[in-house]
């Protein structure tokens, strides 16, 4: 399969500080790839040294097979970046925002117009963003992203501080962009975002990999226990050892209608990611 | 030359609805019409309130504006994001720089027909007004490179400003003010508006106002070394 980032031994300081130490990863075309860690870990740098917005002390970067470095202002427009914190002019209007960045682009003003309906802020299209919610203005930036129906979207933890709803229909647009063939690199310290959405993540810390893989397989490399974990229809739970022997008695209280649930007893991301660094991932 | 466009036409879409800024533009021009058409003294000079308010004016006006516009993009993190879709930095200050000229060469305007100059003494009254307004938006671009959000613009901006605005107002009536203000370019400014049509522009008055300029361009670089625009 292709590969749309190639990151190879990314290393950048600030000061005296590494904050990214000898990164190594790729992309691949249509995969939605997680990068976790917790608050203050680069995930940002690394996005910001990914699309050539930031010079790395160490290292190379290849988006589509072109090193970073060379990227022309077309190829730019191969990417579309939504970084967390990026503002929104607050008295313009959603479309007056949008047509801003649509200018810088060569973007045509009906592009402006899908752009938001996709984002379901059409309706919207006049409301200066100072009047936005907070999860408005994530889809407002997230329009500012769809407008140049860019291959590689560089998204900077876009549910952060949103209602489950809203993160949901964000969640349902990077669904719908991976479906399409786009690659979708995610940051998010939020590990359910990440078994939800992503085909594969590296976890950092400290700048650092310290995982590599998709969530179910870096979830059954810590599966320690190994454990099945049933809930009966009295309301207690039993924990049985996940081996051969466990087959007659997990049969046996199905043909008595007494087992109501059966789980795994797998770890989740934030399990596994405090495991490996004693932090949490959430901070 | 898009993003530059692209910059320029944010800034136009932003005039109305930005109170801040466009009174800035609007303050000067009004008050000279006021007052030229409302307050007739005998003793008082010919055009003495196109004279005061024009150099108030481009001490304020250009000042204000660019580091009140620059300070607000950082605070607001929409810079970044304009610098994240590969507006350079010389592109961003060339555009905001170009919208802020403009919008004080129309306020020139109302100040030179209020002024009644014509031929020579427009020229020379248009071409004093531009050099204020340009150095003025290099020293206001400075402050919005050293001002992380707008209140420190704002703490930085007003006494710059009202030295630049009100010192050669002040000059008139105390002459120790004076002795200081001769090496401000707002001061030259006032000298060269107040000598149209009864003396030549002085080497002194040109000098000062360019050095003024070079110490405002080596300002302008050290802050963005130092700083950066983001």
């Amino acid at each position: 399969m292709e590969v749309m980032i190639a990151a190879n031994n990314i290393v950048k300081s600030f000061g005296s500080k590494r904050v990214l130490d000898g990164l190594s990863f790729n992309v691949l075309k249509g995969q939605i790839f997680g990068l976790l860690g917790p608050s203050g870990a680069g995930k940002t740098t690394l996005i910001k040294i990914l699309t050539g917005q930031l010079p790395r002390d160490l290292g190379s970067v290849e988006i589509s097979g072109i090193d970073v470095d060379k990227l022309t202002g077309e190829d730019n427009k191969k990417f579309g970046i939504m970084m967390d914190n990026f503002g929104v002019y607050e008295r313009l209007s959603c479309y007056d925002n949008l047509k801003i960045f649509a200018e810088i682009y060569g973007v045509k003003n009906d592009e402006i117009l899908s752009s938001l309906k996709k984002v379901g802020l059409e309706g919207a299209r006049r409301t200066p963003a100072s009047k936005l919610s907070k999860g408005m203005r994530s889809r407002l930036r997230l329009a500012r992203v769809f407008m140049t129906d860019p291959d590689i979207l560089f998204l900077d933890e876009p549910t952060s501080g949103l209602d489950p709803a809203t993160a949901d229909e964000i969640h349902k647009m990077m669904l719908a962009e991976k479906e399409k063939g786009k690659t979708v690199f995610l940051t998010t310290h939020t590990m359910s975002e990440a078994e939800k959405l992503c085909d594969d993540i590296v976890m950092i810390n400290e700048g650092k990999i310290v995982e590599h893989g998709s969530p179910r397989e870096i979830c059954r490399r810590y599966n320690h226990q190994r454990m099945l974990k049933i809930h009966l229809s009295d309301g207690s739970d039993i924990r049985l050892v996940h081996d051969e022997n466990a087959a007659d008695k997990v049969a046996e209280l199905i043909k008595n209608g007494r087992a109501e649930t059966i789980h795994t007893t797998e770890p989740d991301l934030e399990t596994v990611f405090m495991e490996l660094t004693g932090k949490e991932l959430a901070v | 030359m898009k993003n530059i466009k692209a910059v320029f036409i944010k800034q136009i879409l932003d005039t109305i609805k930005n109170k801040t800024v466009l009174i800035q533009f609007l303050m000067f021009p009004v008050m000279v019409i006021i007052m030229e058409k409302t307050v007739k003294l005998e003793e008082m000079p010919e055009h003495f309130f196109v004279k005061l308010f024009a150099v108030m004016f481009v001490g304020m006006a250009p000042l204000t504006c660019m580091s009140a516009i620059i300070a607000e993009e950082k605070e607001k993190n929409t810079l970044r994001a304009l610098m994240m879709s590969n507006v350079k930095p010389w592109q961003y200050i060339t555009s905001v720089g170009a919208y802020i000229f403009i919008m004080c060469m129309i306020g020139i305007a109302v100040f030179a027909v209020l002024g009644e100059y014509n031929g020579a003494e427009l020229a020379r009254f248009i071409a004093v007004m531009i050099s204020g307004v340009i150095l003025s938006e290099i020293i206001g671009a400075v402050i919005g490179i050293f001002s992380r959000n707008q209140m420190a613009a704002t703490s930085l901006t007003i006494p710059i400003m009202m030295v630049f605005s009100f010192v050669p107002m002040l000059s008139m009536f105390n002459e120790s003010i004076k002795k200081f203000a001769v090496i401000i370019y707002s001061q030259q400014i006032s000298d060269l508006i107040n000598g149209i049509g009864t003396s030549e522009v002085s080497a002194k008055s040109i000098i000062v106002i360019a050095v003024n300029f070079i110490i405002g361009l080596v300002l302008f670089a050290l802050a963005y070394k130092k700083k950066g625009l983001e």
